[in-house]
């Protein structure tokens, strides 16, 4: 259907029984920009070029500002390692093979403990919007098993699950909680009158969820999955520290071991890349997504 | 359709399962704080094909009894029955529409419309003609596959009704359905649904606080009384002015019987303003 088609209709209608918002403001755009638009734009591009370059340059000041303080001896080049020898050590790491297979172990384990702990968490999630009796009864123990910091199972899960899986265990538990919490929130946070809409309709309780509440709470989700990213990263790396021969929470912990400041600096650029790249993949989706429910 | 075709068909038996039947419904509901009684001896027989309104002060029970007779509460005591079968759970004969739409927006206006067809696990192949059908009778055929937020409140309001009409119920609630519209659109809005539910056949039950809704709107205006809500009075909407025909709503506001309707359901009402 071509663009005009359905904002002519709208101007039909619109004349037929009035009470319509919104096509006036379409119809202004097709006019010539005036002068004093005009520089509204500009100084809005400006505006948005400034902060673009101040970001460049404070990422600059801070790498020079490192290479600086550690060159002069200001701090203990020993301690803090600086920017044009992490380079090198990061080519090399990269050459060797190393790095890349390390960074895949890392995003793999991050992947898998995420998904698991939002299946785990929608899923329980859905049990509790369920049964208000059931919700009443764990509530507490949701608060309380969110508030605790998780970190200290590090060494039982090691016991209990082995290295592969204590890793998957401790991102699992370290984002599956506040999951659960607030996916919760989202079904919960459905208008009552939506589920009373279906209900006229003949709904049943699963229809209601399938139809509904999941399909309603689609930005929650999103809002849940952004967050997960991050929290499940945190569980892999400390889980890395504990159990494991590889992943970037390995080359930290085994970098600082033997005193290679320049691997462990190194191994967190990256970490701080992974990171970034992944939340970005998901801000993305989350954009794209949730456009249309507004 | 107007009146003389309502009544033929009511006469030839044929919509028979459009009849409403309710009988001695009360209504009990129990907090911790306090029991309430919100409806008490409720009885109201509606014809098959006619347009009835209940009309009472906030927190009369109007819309609790519209819960009733949709079959999502259930009455204390009395029952409500259907084409003679007892209403006990929400029932495919029932449309409701609500106060707003409420369409889902992350369905486009075809997808809402089909919800309740989704939901009953109708043949989709003919619900999604039908509700076409509805929709382009509805002047929103050109919006098959928009999402709602490109729509205004009257063409919302407007999808919602396709939506009820799609699953074809005999009987449809109108629960305040035109209260979040500005008052022109309220006012063409008005002459659609009553056109598009004559012309269906339908038995129509409206609640509304709106007097001159209730007057333009419906045959029979049913006066509820305060909280315990009962029946307080009963009038029916005759029009001599247009002989042989139901004015449209729009119409029957001009008309000289309006302004008689409207006072005495207004002294009927008893307002008073508090404060």
């Amino acid at each position: 259907m071509s663009k005009a088609d359905p904002r002519e209709q709208i101007m039909i209608i619109h004349t037929t029984t009035a009470g319509l918002q919104g096509a006036g403001a379409q119809s202004q755009e097709a006019q010539a920009p005036s002068p004093a638009y005009a520089a509204y734009l500009r100084r809005e591009n400006r505006r948005q070029n400034l902060i673009s370059t101040s970001r460049v340059l404070l990422l600059l000041a801070f790498l020079v500002l490192w290479e600086v303080l550690a060159r002069t001896h200001v701090v203990n080049p020993m301690l803090t390692s600086y920017p044009s020898a992490v380079w090198p050590t990061l080519l090399d790491l990269l050459r060797e093979g190393d790095l890349a297979w390390h960074t895949w172990a890392t995003f793999r384990a991050t992947l898998i403990g995420f998904c698991v702990s939002m299946v785990a968490g929608v899923a329980i999630a859905a049990m509790l919007w369920w049964s208000d009796f059931l919700y009443k009864v764990v509530d507490p123990f949701m608060v309380i098993a969110n508030a605790m910091p998780k970190i200290a199972f590090v060494p039982i899960f090691y016991i209990w699950l082995g290295a592969e899986y204590s890793i998957y265990g401790m991102a699992v538990a370290i984002s599956v909680f506040i999951t659960i919490m607030v996916v919760y929130e989202g079904f919960r946070g459905i208008d009552p009158n939506k589920i009373k809409l279906a209900l006229t309709l003949g709904a049943t309780r699963r229809q209601i969820l399938s139809m509904v509440v999941l399909p309603g709470s689609v930005p929650t989700l999103l809002a849940a999955l952004k967050m997960n990213i991050g929290l499940a990263l945190v569980g892999v790396i400390v889980g890395e520290f504990q159990s494991s021969s590889e992943g970037l929470g390995f080359l930290i912990i085994n970098g600082s071991q033997v005193f290679k400041l320049n691997i462990v600096m190194a191994a967190i650029v990256v970490l701080a890349l992974l990171s970034g790249v992944m939340y970005l993949v998901v801000a993305r989706i989350e954009k794209a997504t949730v456009r249309r429910y507004s | 359709m107007r009146q003389e075709t309502r009544a033929a068909t009511a006469g030839a038996g044929v919509n028979a399962a459009n009849r409403i039947e309710i009988d001695n419904v009360s209504l009990r509901y129990f907090t911790r704080q306090a029991e309430t009684q919100a409806l008490s001896g409720i009885s109201l027989d509606i014809e098959p094909g006619e347009f009835v309104s209940l009309i009472g002060q906030s927190g009369c029970g109007k819309s609790t009894l519209l819960s009733i007779i949709a079959g999502i509460l259930e009455p204390s005591e009395g029952c409500v029955r259907v084409g003679g079968k007892p209403v006990t759970a929400p029932s495919q004969r029932i449309g409701y529409m609500l106060q707003q739409d409420y369409l889902f927006e992350w369905r486009t206006i075809l997808d809402n419309a089909l919800l309740g067809a989704q939901i009953q696990r109708r043949d989709m192949k003919e619900s999604r003609e039908r509700a076409i059908h509805l929709l382009e009778k509805c002047g929103m055929g050109n919006f098959l596959h928009q999402y709602p937020r490109a729509l205004s409140g009257g063409m919302r309001q407007r999808v919602a009704l396709a939506r009820t009409l799609t699953t074809n119920p005999d009987v449809v609630l109108l629960d305040e359905p035109f209260s979040a519209l500005d008052s022109q659109t309220r006012l063409a809005i008005a002459d659609e649904v009553v056109d598009v539910l004559r012309a269906e056949g339908k038995t129509v039950v409206l609640v509304t606080h709106d007097i001159g809704e209730a007057i333009s709107m419906t045959d029979r205006v049913v006066v509820l009384s305060r909280r315990p809500g009962r029946i307080k009075s009963l009038h029916r909407m005759e029009f001599p002015s247009t002989p042989g025909r139901r004015p449209t709503p729009f119409e029957a506001r001009a008309l000289p019987e309006f302004n008689n309707y409207f006072n005495t359901l207004w002294d009927e009402l008893d307002v008073h303003v508090e404060g």
